[in-house]
This record gives C-alpha cells, sequence and structure tokens, in this order.
C-alpha cells in the first residue's frame, strides 16, 4: 500500500541505540514500523518490527503492504572493523533501496541521517562549517567515502524529485549511551590527547537528535540540515570536566601507536580519526535553528554528568 | 604566581587594569568564545607578553585613537621571520585606547598544523584567516587584523627592509562586503629584529614550510618597536567589483601604508632606542 497521511514512519536501522531512542519516543504519536537486520528486544508491542536485511528484495515487501506516510533512514553504519566491501554496499546500496521505494510507493517524505563528520577535520577549516561546503572528509580518510556517497546520494535525491519532501540531517558528534567513535572515546578509562592540540568540538546529545529527527517529519520540511547541540568547548575544556585522566601523547608517536594498537584490534578507532581531536570540524546549525525553530535541550553540563565518573564501555 | 610577581615588580597594574576590561561577551559558560578565544587565557599571560612589549621592545605607539570604535580592518606591513608584529599590534590595541579591543588576527592556513602554536593562537584570539571567518568577525563589530603581505612580507631579506611586497586583494572585498573601515598601521622594528640575507626557498619546500630565512640571529633582538596608526579609510562599493576596480583600491591602502611606513623611518632617530 502506497502513501497514506495516517500511516505509519518506517524507521531503518531501528535497533541501533538512538533507533531505539527515537522508536520509543516517536510510537506514542506515530505508528512505527521497523527494519533491521538486527532483532529489537524489547520491542514496544504496537511497533511492528521486520527483521531484514534492507538491500533484501523483501523489504519491497514491507512498503507494498503497510501503509507509510515518510521514512526515517538510519540504517548507516560507521563501523570501522567491518570489511570495507560489505560496509560500502550496507550503506550505498541500502540508501539507494530505500530511497527507490519511496519514490516507488509515493511516500512524501524520507529523512536521512548523516553525519557532520563527511566536512572532516582539518585544519584549514573554516570555524563554522555550512551546508554548501564541499564534503571533504575522504581526503585523509578514505574509510569515509561511503558516508559520503550516502550523503550525496541523498542530496542528488533531493534535487531529482522535489516531489519528496528529502530531509538530510548533518549533526555533530553524537554523544550518548550510543556506541560510536565520540562517546566511546569519552568513555575510556585515560583519554589520550594530542600534545599541543586542543581544538573546539561540538557535541550534541541523542535525546536531541531524536528530536530533530522527530521535527524532520514536519510537512514542508525539505534540504540539508547540519544540527548541532550546545555551544563549542575546547576538547581539554570538557575532559577536565569529565574528569578522568587525560594522557597527553605527542603527535606522530600516537600516531603511530593507533595504528599499531588498530593492527592488533587493541582499539576500534581508526588512525586517521585521530585528526578529530587535532584540528576543528565545526558547523553553522543556523539554518536548522531557523527553519524549524530547534534548539537543543540538552547543554553542556547534561552532556558532561553522562561521562563523568563511570568508566568501562571501552573502546 | 609569577604572573602577579612580574606585574608588582615591573608596574604593569594599569596595562593589566585594561587587559582586565576586556570585552567578555560571546563567551559559553566556561568562558570561550566559538572561535576559541579565551580572556582569562589572555590575562594569564598578558604579563610576560607585556614585558617583550613594554620593556623588551619599549614599544611607542602613535594615533591609536583613529581606531574607530565597531568593526574594522587593521591593515599592517608583516617582517621580521618570527611574526612578533602581530602580537605586538594585538598588546597596543589591548593597553593603548581608553576602551581595550581583542585584535583577531587572520593568521595562514596552516598555522593550525603546529602543535603548541595552534593553542596558543586559537586562545589568543587570533583565527584561521578564511573570509567566512573574517566576515563572521566583523558582523559581530570586531577588530581584525591582516597582513596583505603574507608570509612574502615576513620572508623579506635586510636589503628589501620596509618595501612593501604584493597585497592579496581579499582583505578588500570583505571590508567592501561588510562596510569595515581600514586602518593602515605602519610597524617600524621588525625588519631589524632579525636581519635575514637569505631566503631558502627549496629547503623550505623540502620541509614543507612556506619560507626559510636564514639569519644569524636565533632570538629577535631588542629593537625599539614603534606603531603608526593612519587614519581611517571606507571604502565605497559591491564585494564583487572587476579585480581592476578593486586592484585600484588595494592599491591606495598600500601606498598610504607605504607612505606612513615612510614617515616612521624619517622619525625614527635609532633601531634599538
Amino acid at each position: 500500500m502506497p502513501f497514506d497521511p495516517d500511516g505509519a514512519v518506517i524507521v531503518t536501522g531501528i535497533c541501533g541505540r538512538l533507533g531505539r531512542n527515537l522508536a520509543r519516543k516517536l510510537h506514542r504519536e506515530y505508528e512505527v514500523v521497523g527494519l533491521d537486520r538486527r532483532p529489537f528486544p524489547g520491542c514496544p508491542k504496537d511497533i511492528k518490527h521486520y527483521q531484514i536485511d534492507i538491500r533484501r528484495k523483501k523489504v519491497q515487501d514491507v512498503f507494498a503492504k503497510e501503509p507509510v506516510r515518510a521514512v526515517i533512514h538510519m540504517a548507516i553504519m560507521h563501523d570501522p572493523r567491518m570489511d570495507a566491501e560489505e560496509h560500502h554496499s550496507f550503506n550505498v546500496m541500502g540508501t539507494r533501496a530505500i530511497l527507490d521505494y519511496c519514490l516507488k510507493y509515493h511516500i512524501p517524505k524520507v529523512v536521512v541521517l548523516s553525519s557532520a563528520n563527511v566536512y572532516g577535520p582539518r585544519a584549514d577549516n573554516t570555524q563554522f562549517i555550512t551546508e554548501d561546503t564541499p564534503l571533504m572528509a575522504a581526503e585523509r580518510f578514505g574509510d569515509i567515502r561511503d558516508l559520503i556517497l550516502v550523503d550525496m546520494y541523498a542530496n542528488t535525491f533531493f534535487w531529482k524529485h522535489p516531489g519528496v519532501e528529502t530531509v538530510v540531517l548533518r549533526p555533530v558528534h553524537i554523544v550518548g549511551h550510543v556506541h560510536n567513535a565520540p562517546s566511546n572515546y569519552l568513555r575510556l578509562p585515560r583519554i589520550p590527547v594530542v600534545m599541543g592540540y586542543d581544538p573546539m568540538v561540538q557535541l550534541i546529545h541523542e535525546d536531541d537528535v531524536v528530536e530533530a529527527l522527530i521535527r524532520s517529519l514536519r510537512p514542508g520540511v525539505r534540504g540539508v540540515y547540519n544540527v548541532v547541540g550546545p555551544e563549542a568547548v575546547p576538547l581539554r575544556r570538557l575532559l577536565r570536566e569529565i574528569g578522568r585522566p587525560v594522557v597527553p601523547l605527542p603527535g606522530p608517536l600516537f600516531e603511530a601507536w593507533l595504528r599499531a594498537a588498530f593492527r592488533l584490534r587493541l582499539t576500534s578507532f581508526p588512525p586517521p580519526e585521530l585528526d578529530h581531536i587535532r584540528y576543528v570540524c565545526m558547523v553553522d546549525g543556523s539554518r536548522f535553528e531557523r527553519d524549524l525553530g530547534f534548539k537543543p535541550a540538552r547543554g553542556l553540563r547534561e552532556i558532561i554528568a553522562l561521562f563523568r565518573g563511570n568508566p568501562g564501555g571501552g573502546a | 604566581m609569577l604572573g602577579d610577581a612580574l606585574v608588582h615588580a615591573l608596574g604593569l597594574e594599569k596595562e593589566m587594569a585594561r587587559v582586565e576590561r576586556l570585552p567578555r561577551d560571546n563567551l559559553n559558560e566556561f568562558g570561550f568564545d566559538p572561535f576559541g578565544y579565551s580572556p582569562d587565557y589572555v590575562r594569564a599571560v598578558a604579563p610576560y607578553v607585556l614585558l617583550f612589549y613594554k620593556y623588551y621592545f619599549r614599544t611607542q605607539v602613535f594615533g591609536v585613537e583613529k581606531v574607530p570604535k565597531g568593526r574594522v580592518i587593521l591593515v599592517a606591513n608583516h617582517s621580521g621571520q618570527i611574526p612578533v608584529d602581530g602580537m605586538i599590534l594585538a598588546t597596543a590595541m589591548m593597553v593603548e585606547p581608553e576602551e581595550p579591543r581583542m585584535v583577531r588576527s587572520m593568521v595562514e592556513k596552516w598555522v593550525p598544523t603546529l602543535p603548541f602554536v595552534s593553542y596558543f593562537m586559537m586562545r589568543t584570539g587570533q583565527v584561521v584567516g578564511t573570509p567566512d571567518n573574517c566576515v563572521r568577525l566583523l558582523e559581530r563589530d570586531e577588530c581584525i587584523s591582516v597582513f596583505p603581505e603574507g608570509v612574502r612580507g615576513i620572508s623579506k631579506t635586510f636589503s628589501e627592509r620596509y618595501k612593501l611586497a604584493e597585497f592579496g586583494h581579499g582583505f578588500l572585498r570583505l571590508a567592501l562586503q561588510t562596510k569595515a573601515p581600514i586602518v593602515p598601521v605602519a610597524i617600524i622594528g621588525g625588519e631589524e629584529q632579525a636581519p635575514s640575507f637569505h631566503n631558502a626557498r627549496t629547503l623550505a619546500r623540502v620541509i614543507g614550510a612556506p619560507s626559510f630565512p636564514i639569519t644569524p640571529i636565533p632570538f629577535p633582538l631588542p629593537v625599539r618597536y614603534r606603531l603608526y596608526f593612519g587614519e581611517p579609510i571606507a571604502f565605497r562599493g559591491e564585494p564583487d567589483e572587476e579585480d581592476e576596480r578593486v586592484d585600484r583600491k588595494v592599491k591606495t591602502v598600500r601606498s598610504t601604508l607605504q607612505a606612513l611606513i615612510h614617515r616612521g623611518l624619517r622619525e625614527r632617530r635609532h633601531v634599538f632606542w
């Protein structure tokens, strides 16, 4: 069944931490259909969950069967441990399939969760990157190429199909209970930093990302948006507030150690990501604020409180 | 605290009182602006900087009252192999005018790659010189400084001293876009602090530096710095007008600055005092 104004919201990648948080909030207002190759333990009764890989043909049946009003596509993974080919195929082919179904079944709204990381941390970055800036992240970090492809694919889709309200969100580092690189980094028992560098960083609380995704469902909203949380803060100052020991390492030594540790599977942080704690990658979120009236509800203090004390969670 | 001891020993109370009055708007709850500038950090390093400014370089400042309130672009000559001139200019704007101002210098894009330097630059209000950064600061009515000679300026050899190198056009287009007045500032003294006889361009390329001046002086000599502020120049025009028209305006700034430099050199009796 195609578009239905009272239909469900399909959420791909619903079984990640962020997806589950979104589902819990979304299902109070909307009917929710989950799509993920992982199981959804503790799935609320009124959420229909389909455990399928989004690249499978069977996904089409879900679109054909369920009355749908919108799709939130967040089945985009960033796992440096995953086989590169599989990573690429899942992200790029998966996104393509989902967007194709949106077109085929006349779904008027699709929200794609990209990331501000697509701009990439660079020494010569301007302080506030706006949405029309070229996505340079792959220049130094090849593994992020498919995430840029996904973002660009969604961008092209946005321009080619004015009939579908496409929203691409590029939030800054999402932190919270999620298992992504920035959150894992802030949970380390001893936090390494690059000696002599202290870039400004922008973080956003996972709850605010959920809020941003839900707001993007509002009819009439379309476009590419940076999404920022509370004001930027120097990395070291943030770590001091978190209060765990900080270990400054000279850049070349840190890089060599990280390269070895990554190869030996002692860490999940790929060496090129070191630039995130060396150079600035800050975005201007004023467009999203202006068009959607979005203001983050969670401040720096709440973010710091998330990470204060209890170490663990691991690399 | 060593800093406080310095302030008392050298009688820097008046200057420090000005530093205390630096504007503190646009700071987050930890005291940083979005570019990473921290007035508290500036206050902490100020005694050491003032030691150099007042006692080592014995800086003299002429015409600082000509700098208008609100947004303004200071355009200065660059010199001295080690860019002390930027620090001198920023310190002068902090301690000389009635209302202290934080100068936001536009620095080269490779500066953030340097450990420690990047950190110091950011905390003291310097920003990477992208047009967007410049416009954002001017629109907040800040005072920015540019050295339109860029690296060409600091790597001049002794025989080229006080001859302005070619100017870039960027600053003028930004002035037109933001309707910010331009104040030329002649900085005298920097050229003699570390005379260089050769710029080893090949060597510079090998190590990836923008220039590699060969100088026998490992640390800036205690020359006397003199700063001459010119009258503000307000240009009219569109930021996207043709190069020739912008070029004429740039030449006006350049010749005004060169005249100001000549005046400074004429009035100077000696390099060191």
